[in-house]
Protein backbone atom coordinates (compact mmCIF):
# COMPACT_ATOMS: atom_id res chain seq x y z
CA UNK A 1 0.00 0.00 0.00
CA UNK A 2 2.45 2.92 1.38
CA UNK A 3 5.04 1.67 -1.78
CA UNK A 4 1.95 2.07 -4.40
CA UNK A 5 1.37 5.80 -3.05
CA UNK A 6 5.37 6.58 -3.44
CA UNK A 7 4.84 5.61 -6.56
CA UNK A 8 2.05 7.97 -7.27
CA UNK A 9 3.66 11.11 -5.52
CA UNK A 10 7.33 9.93 -7.73
CA UNK A 11 7.47 12.50 -10.15
CA UNK A 12 10.87 11.46 -11.88
CA UNK A 13 12.26 7.91 -11.36
CA UNK A 14 15.47 6.38 -12.91
CA UNK A 15 16.57 3.20 -12.56
CA UNK A 16 19.66 1.51 -13.00
CA UNK A 17 21.03 4.16 -15.15
CA UNK A 18 24.18 4.13 -17.23
CA UNK A 19 26.69 4.98 -20.76
CA UNK A 20 29.69 4.11 -21.81
CA UNK A 21 31.99 6.39 -23.76
CA UNK A 22 34.41 3.76 -25.24
CA UNK A 23 35.57 1.80 -22.80
CA UNK A 24 34.86 4.16 -19.81
CA UNK A 25 31.73 3.72 -17.74
CA UNK A 26 30.69 7.68 -17.07
CA UNK A 27 27.93 6.66 -15.19
CA UNK A 28 27.15 3.05 -14.02
CA UNK A 29 24.10 1.69 -12.59
CA UNK A 30 22.40 5.22 -11.04
CA UNK A 31 19.03 4.71 -9.49
CA UNK A 32 17.03 7.39 -7.48
CA UNK A 33 13.56 9.22 -7.37
CA UNK A 34 12.87 12.66 -6.96
CA UNK A 35 8.89 14.24 -5.96
CA UNK A 36 7.46 16.92 -6.95
CA UNK A 37 8.66 20.42 -4.84
CA UNK A 38 11.58 18.53 -3.90
CA UNK A 39 15.28 19.13 -4.47
CA UNK A 40 17.45 16.59 -4.87
CA UNK A 41 21.26 17.50 -5.36
CA UNK A 42 23.68 15.14 -7.30
CA UNK A 43 27.59 15.70 -6.16
CA UNK A 44 30.65 13.78 -6.85
CA UNK A 45 33.66 15.10 -7.69
CA UNK A 46 34.49 16.34 -11.69
CA UNK A 47 34.66 13.95 -13.69
CA UNK A 48 32.06 11.70 -11.66
CA UNK A 49 29.13 11.83 -14.44
CA UNK A 50 26.84 14.40 -13.15
CA UNK A 51 26.70 16.09 -16.01
CA UNK A 52 26.30 13.09 -18.51
CA UNK A 53 23.59 11.51 -15.66
CA UNK A 54 21.76 15.07 -16.52
CA UNK A 55 21.93 14.68 -20.44
CA UNK A 56 20.74 11.44 -19.94
CA UNK A 57 17.67 12.01 -18.31
CA UNK A 58 16.98 15.36 -20.40
CA UNK A 59 17.43 13.73 -23.65
CA UNK A 60 20.61 14.32 -25.11
CA UNK A 61 22.19 11.23 -24.49
CA UNK A 62 20.73 7.63 -25.06
CA UNK A 63 21.46 5.54 -21.99
CA UNK A 64 23.34 2.89 -22.65
CA UNK A 65 21.16 0.73 -20.07
CA UNK A 66 18.45 1.35 -17.55
CA UNK A 67 15.35 3.70 -17.45
CA UNK A 68 13.30 6.83 -16.15
CA UNK A 69 10.00 7.69 -16.05
CA UNK A 70 8.66 10.86 -15.91
CA UNK A 71 4.99 10.60 -13.87
CA UNK A 72 4.42 7.27 -14.19
CA UNK A 73 5.96 7.98 -18.61
CA UNK A 74 8.52 5.75 -19.57
CA UNK A 75 10.50 8.38 -20.96
CA UNK A 76 14.19 6.87 -21.71
CA UNK A 77 15.66 7.97 -24.73
CA UNK A 78 13.10 10.69 -25.45
CA UNK A 79 13.79 13.26 -27.66
CA UNK A 80 14.38 16.54 -25.27
CA UNK A 81 11.82 18.53 -27.12
CA UNK A 82 9.12 15.96 -26.62
CA UNK A 83 10.41 15.82 -22.78
CA UNK A 84 9.97 19.44 -22.49
CA UNK A 85 6.05 18.82 -23.54
CA UNK A 86 6.41 16.52 -20.62
CA UNK A 87 7.29 19.36 -17.95
CA UNK A 88 10.77 18.87 -18.49
CA UNK A 89 13.55 21.76 -17.78
CA UNK A 90 17.17 22.46 -17.68
CA UNK A 91 20.22 24.99 -17.76
CA UNK A 92 23.70 24.03 -18.60
CA UNK A 93 27.22 23.53 -17.13
CA UNK A 94 28.74 25.02 -20.02
CA UNK A 95 26.42 28.84 -20.99
CA UNK A 96 23.93 27.46 -23.49
CA UNK A 97 22.84 30.97 -24.32
CA UNK A 98 21.32 32.44 -27.69
CA UNK A 99 23.88 35.00 -27.83
CA UNK A 100 23.04 37.00 -30.55
CA UNK A 101 19.56 37.51 -29.35
CA UNK A 102 18.79 40.15 -26.76
CA UNK A 103 18.03 39.07 -23.23
CA UNK A 104 14.57 39.16 -23.45
CA UNK A 105 14.47 37.01 -26.87
CA UNK A 106 16.07 34.30 -25.00
CA UNK A 107 13.97 34.96 -21.91
CA UNK A 108 10.71 34.50 -24.58
CA UNK A 109 12.44 31.60 -26.17
CA UNK A 110 11.83 29.59 -23.14
CA UNK A 111 7.73 30.26 -24.23
CA UNK A 112 8.06 28.88 -27.47
CA UNK A 113 5.66 25.60 -26.07
CA UNK A 114 3.23 28.51 -25.55
CA UNK A 115 3.96 30.85 -28.28
CA UNK A 116 4.39 28.23 -31.24
CA UNK A 117 1.46 28.21 -34.00
CA UNK A 118 1.35 27.99 -37.43
CA UNK A 119 4.66 29.41 -39.85
CA UNK A 120 1.84 30.87 -42.10
CA UNK A 121 0.39 33.12 -39.41
CA UNK A 122 3.75 33.99 -38.76
CA UNK A 123 5.13 34.68 -42.17
CA UNK A 124 2.06 36.63 -42.42
CA UNK A 125 2.42 38.23 -39.56
CA UNK A 126 -1.66 37.55 -38.75
CA UNK A 127 -3.00 38.54 -35.44
CA UNK A 128 -3.21 35.20 -34.02
CA UNK A 129 0.93 35.54 -34.27
CA UNK A 130 1.18 38.18 -33.02
CA UNK A 131 -1.20 38.02 -29.95
CA UNK A 132 0.70 34.53 -29.18
CA UNK A 133 4.02 36.43 -29.44
CA UNK A 134 2.82 39.21 -27.37
CA UNK A 135 2.09 36.51 -24.74
CA UNK A 136 4.85 35.29 -24.77
CA UNK A 137 6.50 38.73 -24.17
CA UNK A 138 4.61 39.87 -21.36
CA UNK A 139 5.42 36.60 -19.83
CA UNK A 140 8.99 36.86 -20.29
CA UNK A 141 9.36 40.22 -18.99
CA UNK A 142 7.88 38.95 -15.80
CA UNK A 143 10.43 36.07 -15.44
CA UNK A 144 13.11 38.66 -16.13
CA UNK A 145 12.04 40.85 -13.21
CA UNK A 146 12.15 37.59 -11.15
CA UNK A 147 15.74 36.51 -11.58
CA UNK A 148 16.39 40.93 -11.68
CA UNK A 149 17.13 41.20 -15.57
CA UNK A 150 14.24 43.39 -16.47
CA UNK A 151 16.94 46.57 -16.91
CA UNK A 152 18.83 44.16 -19.33
CA UNK A 153 16.64 43.16 -21.29
CA UNK A 154 17.07 45.05 -24.41
CA UNK A 155 20.89 44.41 -24.61
CA UNK A 156 22.47 41.57 -26.47
CA UNK A 157 22.86 38.69 -24.47
CA UNK A 158 26.17 38.10 -25.57
CA UNK A 159 27.48 40.91 -23.59
CA UNK A 160 25.91 40.25 -20.22
CA UNK A 161 28.20 39.08 -17.18
CA UNK A 162 28.52 35.21 -16.15
CA UNK A 163 26.24 35.43 -13.56
CA UNK A 164 23.94 37.05 -15.23
CA UNK A 165 23.73 34.76 -17.98
CA UNK A 166 23.47 32.32 -15.27
CA UNK A 167 20.29 33.72 -14.33
CA UNK A 168 18.96 34.13 -17.67
CA UNK A 169 19.30 30.24 -18.33
CA UNK A 170 17.11 29.76 -14.99
CA UNK A 171 14.30 32.08 -16.12
CA UNK A 172 14.52 30.58 -19.94
CA UNK A 173 13.99 27.77 -18.13
CA UNK A 174 11.39 28.56 -15.95
CA UNK A 175 9.54 29.82 -19.09
CA UNK A 176 7.64 26.55 -19.53
CA UNK A 177 6.51 26.16 -16.21
CA UNK A 178 7.79 22.77 -16.03
CA UNK A 179 7.35 20.67 -13.10
CA UNK A 180 11.04 18.93 -13.29
CA UNK A 181 14.12 22.06 -13.00
CA UNK A 182 17.43 20.18 -13.86
CA UNK A 183 20.07 23.00 -13.09
CA UNK A 184 23.50 21.88 -13.40
CA UNK A 185 25.87 24.05 -11.47
CA UNK A 186 24.03 27.31 -11.33
CA UNK A 187 26.27 28.72 -9.16
CA UNK A 188 29.09 28.31 -10.68
CA UNK A 189 31.75 31.14 -11.46
CA UNK A 190 29.11 33.20 -9.31
CA UNK A 191 30.24 35.78 -6.34
CA UNK A 192 28.88 35.42 -2.99
CA UNK A 193 25.93 37.77 -3.63
CA UNK A 194 24.74 36.21 -6.54
CA UNK A 195 25.05 32.46 -5.29
CA UNK A 196 22.69 33.28 -2.78
CA UNK A 197 20.70 34.74 -5.19
CA UNK A 198 20.25 31.88 -6.79
CA UNK A 199 19.94 29.72 -3.96
CA UNK A 200 16.90 31.48 -2.78
CA UNK A 201 15.77 31.61 -6.12
CA UNK A 202 15.82 27.67 -6.12
CA UNK A 203 13.89 27.55 -2.94
CA UNK A 204 11.31 29.54 -4.27
CA UNK A 205 10.80 27.61 -7.02
CA UNK A 206 10.72 24.40 -5.35
CA UNK A 207 8.42 26.56 -3.06
CA UNK A 208 5.51 26.41 -6.08
CA UNK A 209 5.77 22.81 -6.28
CA UNK A 210 8.72 22.54 -9.10
CA UNK A 211 10.52 19.68 -8.43
CA UNK A 212 14.34 20.50 -8.93
CA UNK A 213 17.10 18.54 -9.71
CA UNK A 214 20.96 20.27 -9.07
CA UNK A 215 24.09 19.62 -9.69
CA UNK A 216 26.28 22.06 -7.68
CA UNK A 217 30.07 22.10 -6.11
CA UNK A 218 29.43 24.71 -3.65
CA UNK A 219 28.74 22.45 -0.44
CA UNK A 220 27.14 25.12 1.51
CA UNK A 221 24.45 25.94 -0.38
CA UNK A 222 23.63 21.90 -1.51
CA UNK A 223 23.45 21.05 2.59
CA UNK A 224 21.22 24.41 3.09
CA UNK A 225 18.68 23.71 0.44
CA UNK A 226 18.69 20.08 -0.59
CA UNK A 227 16.31 17.35 0.82
CA UNK A 228 17.55 15.07 -0.61
CA UNK A 229 21.01 14.14 -1.65
CA UNK A 230 22.72 11.34 -4.24
CA UNK A 231 26.52 11.37 -4.48
CA UNK A 232 28.68 9.51 -7.28
CA UNK A 233 32.05 8.84 -7.87
CA UNK A 234 33.71 7.52 -10.85
CA UNK A 235 30.01 7.02 -12.61
CA UNK A 236 28.83 4.70 -9.73
CA UNK A 237 26.46 5.92 -6.90
CA UNK A 238 28.64 5.86 -3.74
CA UNK A 239 25.99 7.42 -1.04
CA UNK A 240 22.35 8.80 -0.82
CA UNK A 241 20.06 10.20 1.80
CA UNK A 242 19.29 13.48 3.43
CA UNK A 243 22.24 16.17 4.09
CA UNK A 244 23.33 15.32 7.56
CA UNK A 245 23.37 11.23 6.47
CA UNK A 246 25.40 12.09 3.60
CA UNK A 247 27.80 14.60 5.10
CA UNK A 248 28.54 12.21 7.78
CA UNK A 249 29.14 9.27 5.23
CA UNK A 250 32.83 7.46 5.40
CA UNK A 251 32.45 6.61 1.92
CA UNK A 252 31.97 10.45 0.60
CA UNK A 253 34.19 11.65 2.50
CA UNK A 254 36.25 9.20 1.20
CA UNK A 255 36.01 9.97 -2.57
CA UNK A 256 36.20 13.66 -1.65
CA UNK A 257 39.43 13.66 0.33
CA UNK A 258 40.76 11.76 -2.31
CA UNK A 259 39.72 13.63 -5.42
CA UNK A 260 41.12 16.46 -3.53
CA UNK A 261 44.19 14.69 -3.40
CA UNK A 262 44.18 14.52 -6.83
CA UNK A 263 43.06 17.78 -8.01
CA UNK A 264 44.62 20.06 -5.32
CA UNK A 265 41.11 20.31 -4.01
CA UNK A 266 40.00 23.39 -6.15
CA UNK A 267 36.36 23.12 -5.01
CA UNK A 268 35.06 22.98 -1.36
CA UNK B 1 3.05 53.86 -35.51
CA UNK B 2 6.23 53.38 -33.60
CA UNK B 3 9.29 52.92 -35.84
CA UNK B 4 10.62 49.34 -35.25
CA UNK B 5 13.11 47.84 -37.75
CA UNK B 6 10.86 46.27 -39.71
CA UNK B 7 8.95 49.08 -40.50
CA UNK B 8 12.15 51.09 -40.84
CA UNK B 9 13.66 48.02 -43.64
CA UNK B 10 10.47 48.60 -45.71
CA UNK B 11 10.18 52.31 -45.69
CA UNK B 12 14.01 51.94 -46.86
CA UNK B 13 13.16 49.71 -49.19
CA UNK B 14 10.30 51.46 -50.84
CA UNK B 15 11.63 54.85 -50.96
CA UNK B 16 14.84 53.19 -52.85
CA UNK B 17 12.60 51.67 -55.62
CA UNK B 18 10.48 54.69 -55.55
CA UNK B 19 13.06 57.37 -55.80
CA UNK B 20 16.31 55.20 -57.84
CA UNK B 21 14.53 56.03 -61.10
CA UNK B 22 14.91 59.91 -60.66
CA UNK B 23 18.83 58.99 -60.97
CA UNK B 24 18.95 56.76 -63.99
CA UNK B 25 21.06 57.97 -66.36
CA UNK B 26 18.76 55.44 -68.95
CA UNK B 27 16.39 53.58 -69.46
CA UNK B 28 18.51 50.61 -69.24
CA UNK B 29 18.78 50.66 -65.80
CA UNK B 30 15.28 50.00 -65.54
CA UNK B 31 16.21 46.55 -66.56
CA UNK B 32 19.15 46.31 -64.22
CA UNK B 33 16.78 47.43 -61.31
CA UNK B 34 14.54 44.43 -61.74
CA UNK B 35 17.21 42.16 -62.02
CA UNK B 36 18.57 43.24 -58.25
CA UNK B 37 15.20 42.39 -56.84
CA UNK B 38 15.34 39.54 -58.70
CA UNK B 39 18.29 38.24 -56.88
CA UNK B 40 17.17 40.00 -53.77
CA UNK B 41 14.15 38.02 -53.42
CA UNK B 42 16.21 34.44 -53.94
CA UNK B 43 18.73 36.11 -51.56
CA UNK B 44 15.95 36.66 -48.86
CA UNK B 45 15.46 32.92 -48.73
CA UNK B 46 18.86 32.52 -47.90
CA UNK B 47 18.83 35.01 -45.22
CA UNK B 48 16.04 32.52 -43.60
CA UNK B 49 17.88 29.49 -43.83
CA UNK B 50 21.16 30.87 -43.37
CA UNK B 51 20.68 33.79 -41.57
CA UNK B 52 17.76 33.15 -38.95
CA UNK B 53 18.14 28.98 -38.96
CA UNK B 54 21.67 28.71 -39.92
CA UNK B 55 21.81 26.07 -42.26
CA UNK B 56 23.64 26.61 -45.53
CA UNK B 57 22.31 25.62 -49.03
CA UNK B 58 24.67 25.42 -51.84
CA UNK B 59 22.13 24.64 -54.17
CA UNK B 60 19.62 27.08 -54.29
CA UNK B 61 19.82 27.66 -57.81
CA UNK B 62 18.25 24.25 -58.61
CA UNK B 63 15.01 25.91 -57.49
CA UNK B 64 15.13 28.85 -59.57
CA UNK B 65 15.63 26.18 -62.12
CA UNK B 66 12.11 24.86 -61.09
CA UNK B 67 10.51 28.30 -60.80
CA UNK B 68 11.82 29.50 -64.54
CA UNK B 69 11.30 26.27 -66.32
CA UNK B 70 7.68 26.07 -64.53
CA UNK B 71 7.13 29.32 -66.46
CA UNK B 72 8.06 27.99 -69.47
CA UNK B 73 6.84 24.91 -70.18
CA UNK B 74 3.54 24.55 -67.97
CA UNK B 75 2.22 27.73 -69.92
CA UNK B 76 2.93 25.15 -73.46
CA UNK B 77 2.33 21.61 -72.05
CA UNK B 78 -0.99 22.11 -69.88
CA UNK B 79 -2.49 25.39 -71.35
CA UNK B 80 -1.52 27.23 -67.67
CA UNK B 81 -1.38 30.92 -67.26
CA UNK B 82 1.64 31.78 -66.40
CA UNK B 83 1.36 33.60 -63.16
CA UNK B 84 -0.20 30.06 -62.16
CA UNK B 85 2.59 28.41 -63.51
CA UNK B 86 4.54 30.62 -60.84
CA UNK B 87 2.49 29.07 -58.12
CA UNK B 88 3.05 25.87 -59.91
CA UNK B 89 6.95 26.11 -59.61
CA UNK B 90 6.86 27.33 -55.86
CA UNK B 91 4.53 24.17 -54.82
CA UNK B 92 6.85 21.94 -56.91
CA UNK B 93 10.24 23.63 -55.53
CA UNK B 94 8.56 23.68 -51.95
CA UNK B 95 7.47 19.99 -52.21
CA UNK B 96 11.00 18.66 -53.05
CA UNK B 97 12.48 20.79 -51.00
CA UNK B 98 10.25 18.78 -48.46
CA UNK B 99 11.04 15.57 -49.70
CA UNK B 100 15.17 16.23 -49.95
CA UNK B 101 15.07 18.15 -46.72
CA UNK B 102 13.33 15.39 -44.39
CA UNK B 103 15.52 12.97 -44.06
CA UNK B 104 18.74 15.15 -44.15
CA UNK B 105 17.69 17.95 -41.39
CA UNK B 106 17.22 14.73 -39.00
CA UNK B 107 21.09 14.36 -39.25
CA UNK B 108 23.38 17.58 -37.27
CA UNK B 109 26.46 18.77 -39.31
CA UNK B 110 27.00 19.81 -42.72
CA UNK B 111 25.13 17.31 -44.77
CA UNK B 112 22.47 19.76 -46.00
CA UNK B 113 24.92 21.50 -47.95
CA UNK B 114 26.37 18.09 -49.63
CA UNK B 115 23.19 16.95 -50.29
CA UNK B 116 21.95 20.69 -51.86
CA UNK B 117 24.81 20.81 -54.03
CA UNK B 118 24.18 17.12 -55.58
CA UNK B 119 20.94 18.35 -56.09
CA UNK B 120 21.46 21.47 -57.83
CA UNK B 121 24.09 19.66 -59.98
CA UNK B 122 20.74 17.04 -60.69
CA UNK B 123 18.13 19.23 -61.39
CA UNK B 124 20.82 21.66 -63.56
CA UNK B 125 21.87 18.00 -65.73
CA UNK B 126 18.05 17.85 -66.42
CA UNK B 127 17.57 20.84 -67.90
CA UNK B 128 20.51 20.67 -70.03
CA UNK B 129 19.82 16.94 -70.68
CA UNK B 130 15.92 16.47 -71.41
CA UNK B 131 16.31 18.17 -74.88
CA UNK B 132 12.82 17.08 -75.55
CA UNK B 133 11.38 18.79 -72.64
CA UNK B 134 13.53 22.10 -72.09
CA UNK B 135 15.03 22.47 -75.65
CA UNK B 136 18.42 21.69 -73.53
CA UNK B 137 21.04 24.48 -72.94
CA UNK B 138 20.18 26.21 -75.73
CA UNK B 139 17.47 27.63 -73.91
CA UNK B 140 13.96 28.05 -73.91
CA UNK B 141 11.14 31.04 -74.58
CA UNK B 142 9.00 31.93 -71.92
CA UNK B 143 5.17 33.31 -72.93
CA UNK B 144 4.45 36.95 -71.90
CA UNK B 145 3.16 36.97 -68.12
CA UNK B 146 0.27 39.97 -70.06
CA UNK B 147 -0.03 42.07 -66.66
CA UNK B 148 1.69 44.77 -68.32
CA UNK B 149 -1.49 44.87 -71.14
CA UNK B 150 -3.80 44.85 -68.63
CA UNK B 151 -2.21 47.63 -66.37
CA UNK B 152 -2.44 49.92 -69.65
CA UNK B 153 -6.16 48.93 -70.04
CA UNK B 154 -6.49 50.27 -66.57
CA UNK B 155 -5.03 53.79 -67.92
CA UNK B 156 -1.20 52.88 -66.44
CA UNK B 157 1.33 52.76 -69.53
CA UNK B 158 4.34 51.53 -68.60
CA UNK B 159 7.66 50.21 -70.67
CA UNK B 160 8.30 46.88 -70.57
CA UNK B 161 11.64 47.86 -68.72
CA UNK B 162 9.72 49.86 -66.09
CA UNK B 163 6.86 47.87 -65.52
CA UNK B 164 9.12 44.64 -64.76
CA UNK B 165 11.12 47.12 -62.68
CA UNK B 166 8.16 48.46 -60.35
CA UNK B 167 6.52 44.38 -60.29
CA UNK B 168 9.88 43.10 -58.96
CA UNK B 169 10.35 45.90 -56.78
CA UNK B 170 6.71 45.37 -55.27
CA UNK B 171 7.78 41.65 -54.93
CA UNK B 172 10.82 42.04 -53.61
CA UNK B 173 9.19 44.29 -50.85
CA UNK B 174 6.71 41.38 -50.20
CA UNK B 175 9.12 39.15 -49.69
CA UNK B 176 11.25 41.13 -47.31
CA UNK B 177 7.95 41.73 -45.29
CA UNK B 178 7.00 37.94 -44.86
CA UNK B 179 10.77 37.23 -43.85
CA UNK B 180 10.73 40.10 -41.64
CA UNK B 181 7.29 39.37 -40.30
CA UNK B 182 8.86 35.57 -39.73
CA UNK B 183 11.90 37.19 -37.72
CA UNK B 184 10.54 38.49 -34.83
CA UNK B 185 7.55 35.57 -35.00
CA UNK B 186 7.10 32.42 -32.60
CA UNK B 187 8.53 30.56 -35.40
CA UNK B 188 11.35 32.80 -36.40
CA UNK B 189 12.44 33.15 -32.80
CA UNK B 190 12.66 29.30 -32.59
CA UNK B 191 15.28 29.27 -35.85
CA UNK B 192 17.40 31.85 -34.25
CA UNK B 193 17.62 29.84 -30.92
CA UNK B 194 18.48 27.03 -32.66
CA UNK B 195 21.21 28.57 -34.79
CA UNK B 196 22.16 30.05 -31.74
CA UNK B 197 22.29 26.86 -29.64
CA UNK B 198 20.72 23.82 -30.68
CA UNK B 199 20.82 21.96 -27.24
CA UNK B 200 19.32 24.82 -25.78
CA UNK B 201 16.88 25.04 -28.20
CA UNK B 202 15.50 21.68 -27.74
CA UNK B 203 15.46 21.63 -24.36
CA UNK B 204 12.78 24.63 -24.49
CA UNK B 205 10.74 22.45 -26.49
CA UNK B 206 11.92 23.26 -30.63
CA UNK B 207 11.11 20.42 -32.64
CA UNK B 208 14.57 21.36 -34.33
CA UNK B 209 14.29 19.02 -37.51
CA UNK B 210 10.74 20.11 -38.03
CA UNK B 211 12.03 24.24 -38.04
CA UNK B 212 15.23 23.32 -39.89
CA UNK B 213 12.85 21.57 -42.30
CA UNK B 214 10.11 24.78 -42.75
CA UNK B 215 13.13 26.88 -43.53
CA UNK B 216 14.58 24.82 -46.28
CA UNK B 217 11.04 24.91 -47.51
CA UNK B 218 10.38 28.66 -47.53
CA UNK B 219 13.75 29.50 -48.44
CA UNK B 220 13.23 27.29 -51.89
CA UNK B 221 10.02 29.33 -52.60
CA UNK B 222 12.01 32.23 -52.65
CA UNK B 223 13.83 30.77 -54.58
CA UNK B 224 11.79 29.46 -57.29
CA UNK B 225 9.55 32.73 -57.32
CA UNK B 226 12.65 34.48 -57.97
CA UNK B 227 13.53 32.21 -60.96
CA UNK B 228 9.93 32.47 -62.37
CA UNK B 229 10.53 36.26 -62.47
CA UNK B 230 13.92 36.21 -64.00
CA UNK B 231 12.22 33.61 -66.72
CA UNK B 232 8.54 35.93 -67.23
CA UNK B 233 10.77 39.19 -67.64
CA UNK B 234 13.42 38.07 -70.13
CA UNK B 235 10.72 35.35 -71.97
CA UNK B 236 13.69 32.98 -72.30
CA UNK B 237 15.68 30.93 -69.93
CA UNK B 238 18.35 28.41 -70.34
CA UNK B 239 19.81 25.91 -68.12
CA UNK B 240 22.43 28.43 -66.17
CA UNK B 241 19.98 29.37 -63.82
CA UNK B 242 20.12 26.57 -62.33
CA UNK B 243 23.85 26.29 -62.41
CA UNK B 244 26.11 25.66 -59.78
CA UNK B 245 27.35 29.41 -60.13
CA UNK B 246 24.56 30.73 -59.95
CA UNK B 247 23.78 28.42 -56.40
CA UNK B 248 27.23 30.45 -55.16
CA UNK B 249 25.83 33.91 -56.45
CA UNK B 250 23.02 33.92 -54.09
CA UNK B 251 24.98 32.93 -51.02
CA UNK B 252 27.96 35.20 -51.86
CA UNK B 253 25.19 38.31 -52.32
CA UNK B 254 23.80 37.30 -49.01
CA UNK B 255 26.87 36.78 -46.92
CA UNK B 256 28.54 40.11 -48.42
CA UNK B 257 25.43 42.16 -47.37
CA UNK B 258 24.73 40.59 -44.19
CA UNK B 259 23.23 36.97 -44.13
CA UNK B 260 21.49 38.01 -40.46
CA UNK B 261 19.65 40.73 -41.78
CA UNK B 262 17.03 41.37 -44.88
CA UNK B 263 18.35 44.60 -45.63
CA UNK B 264 22.34 43.80 -45.42
CA UNK B 265 21.24 40.82 -47.79
CA UNK B 266 19.41 43.02 -50.53
CA UNK B 267 22.31 45.87 -50.39
CA UNK B 268 24.53 42.63 -50.86
CA UNK B 269 22.23 41.60 -53.84
CA UNK B 270 21.92 44.86 -55.00
CA UNK B 271 25.88 45.30 -54.96
CA UNK B 272 26.80 42.01 -56.94
CA UNK B 273 24.28 42.52 -59.67
CA UNK B 274 25.36 46.38 -60.33
CA UNK B 275 29.07 45.42 -60.96
CA UNK B 276 29.30 43.29 -64.12
CA UNK B 277 26.22 45.48 -64.99
CA UNK B 278 28.46 48.41 -65.15
CA UNK B 279 32.19 46.86 -64.88
CA UNK B 280 32.42 44.92 -67.83
CA UNK B 281 35.71 43.27 -66.54
CA UNK B 282 33.89 41.85 -63.70
CA UNK B 283 31.79 39.95 -65.57
CA UNK B 284 35.26 37.84 -67.28
CA UNK B 285 36.20 37.28 -63.91
CA UNK B 286 33.16 36.78 -61.87
CA UNK B 287 34.27 33.41 -60.18
CA UNK B 288 37.44 34.94 -58.99
CA UNK B 289 35.58 37.91 -57.76
CA UNK B 290 32.84 36.10 -56.36
CA UNK B 291 35.91 34.12 -54.39
CA UNK B 292 37.71 37.04 -53.23
CA UNK B 293 34.95 38.55 -51.99
CA UNK B 294 33.57 35.63 -50.06
CA UNK B 295 36.84 35.30 -48.64
CA UNK B 296 37.54 39.02 -47.76
CA UNK B 297 34.16 39.09 -46.14
CA UNK B 298 34.93 35.88 -43.74
CA UNK B 299 38.10 37.38 -43.39
CA UNK B 300 37.07 41.17 -42.52
CA UNK B 301 33.74 41.33 -41.93
CA UNK B 302 32.22 38.56 -40.08
CA UNK B 303 28.62 39.96 -39.82
CA UNK B 304 28.47 41.63 -43.38
CA UNK B 305 28.68 44.76 -45.24
CA UNK B 306 25.98 46.53 -44.03
CA UNK B 307 25.73 45.10 -40.39
CA UNK B 308 29.41 46.28 -39.89
CA UNK B 309 29.00 49.67 -41.26
CA UNK B 310 25.81 50.02 -38.86
CA UNK B 311 27.89 48.81 -35.96
CA UNK B 312 30.47 51.56 -36.78
CA UNK B 313 28.15 54.42 -37.46
CA UNK B 314 26.39 53.54 -34.34
CA UNK B 315 30.00 53.75 -32.44
CA UNK B 316 30.61 56.82 -34.01
CA UNK B 317 27.15 58.25 -32.72
CA UNK B 318 27.93 57.29 -28.92
N1 LIG C 1 30.47 13.00 -24.91
C1 LIG C 1 31.45 12.40 -24.21
N2 LIG C 1 32.35 11.62 -24.83
C2 LIG C 1 33.34 11.01 -24.14
N3 LIG C 1 33.49 11.11 -22.83
C3 LIG C 1 32.63 11.87 -22.13
C4 LIG C 1 31.57 12.56 -22.78
N4 LIG C 1 30.87 13.24 -21.85
C5 LIG C 1 31.47 12.99 -20.68
N5 LIG C 1 32.53 12.17 -20.84
C6 LIG C 1 33.39 11.66 -19.76
O1 LIG C 1 32.55 11.13 -18.78
C7 LIG C 1 33.05 11.42 -17.48
C8 LIG C 1 32.01 12.16 -16.68
O2 LIG C 1 31.92 13.48 -17.17
P1 LIG C 1 30.86 14.51 -16.63
O3 LIG C 1 30.98 15.74 -17.46
O4 LIG C 1 29.53 13.86 -16.57
O5 LIG C 1 31.38 14.80 -15.17
P2 LIG C 1 30.82 15.81 -14.09
O6 LIG C 1 30.50 15.02 -12.89
O7 LIG C 1 29.75 16.63 -14.64
O8 LIG C 1 32.11 16.68 -13.81
P3 LIG C 1 32.26 18.25 -13.44
O9 LIG C 1 32.03 18.36 -11.97
O10 LIG C 1 33.65 18.56 -13.80
O11 LIG C 1 31.25 18.99 -14.26
C9 LIG C 1 34.33 12.22 -17.68
O12 LIG C 1 35.43 11.33 -17.59
C10 LIG C 1 34.20 12.76 -19.08
O13 LIG C 1 35.45 12.92 -19.67
MG1 LIG D 1 29.46 18.59 -15.03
Amino acid sequence: MTASRDDRTTLLSVEGLGISFGGLKAVNDVSFAVKPGEIVSVIGPNGAGKTTLFNMISGVYQPGAGRISLNGEEVTGMEPHLLARRGMSRTFQNLQIFQSMTVLENAISGFHLQERGSVLADLLGLPASRRRAGAAEEGARKLLARVRLEEEADREAGNLSYGSLKRLEIARAMASQPKILLLDEPAAGCNAVETEEIDHLIAEIAASGVAILLVEHDMKMVMRISNHIVVLDHGEKIAEGDPATVSRDPAVIAAYLGAEARTGGDHA
Amino acid sequence: MKMTPKLATLLVLGALVLLAPFLFPSNFYYRVGSLIFVNAIAVTGIVILTGYAGQISLGHAGFAGIGAYACALAPAHFGIHPALAVVLGAAISGLLAWLVGRPILRLKGYYLGVATLGLGILISMMLNNERQLTRGPDGIDVPELGMRALLKGWGLDLTNGQFWYYFCGLCMILGAWLALNLHDSPSGRALRALHGSEIAARTVGVDVARMKLQAFVISAVYASVSGSLLALQNKFITPDVAGFMHSIEMVTMAVLGGVGSVLGAIFGAAILTLLPQVLTIFAEYEQLVLGLVMMLVMIFLREGLLPSILRKLRRKGE
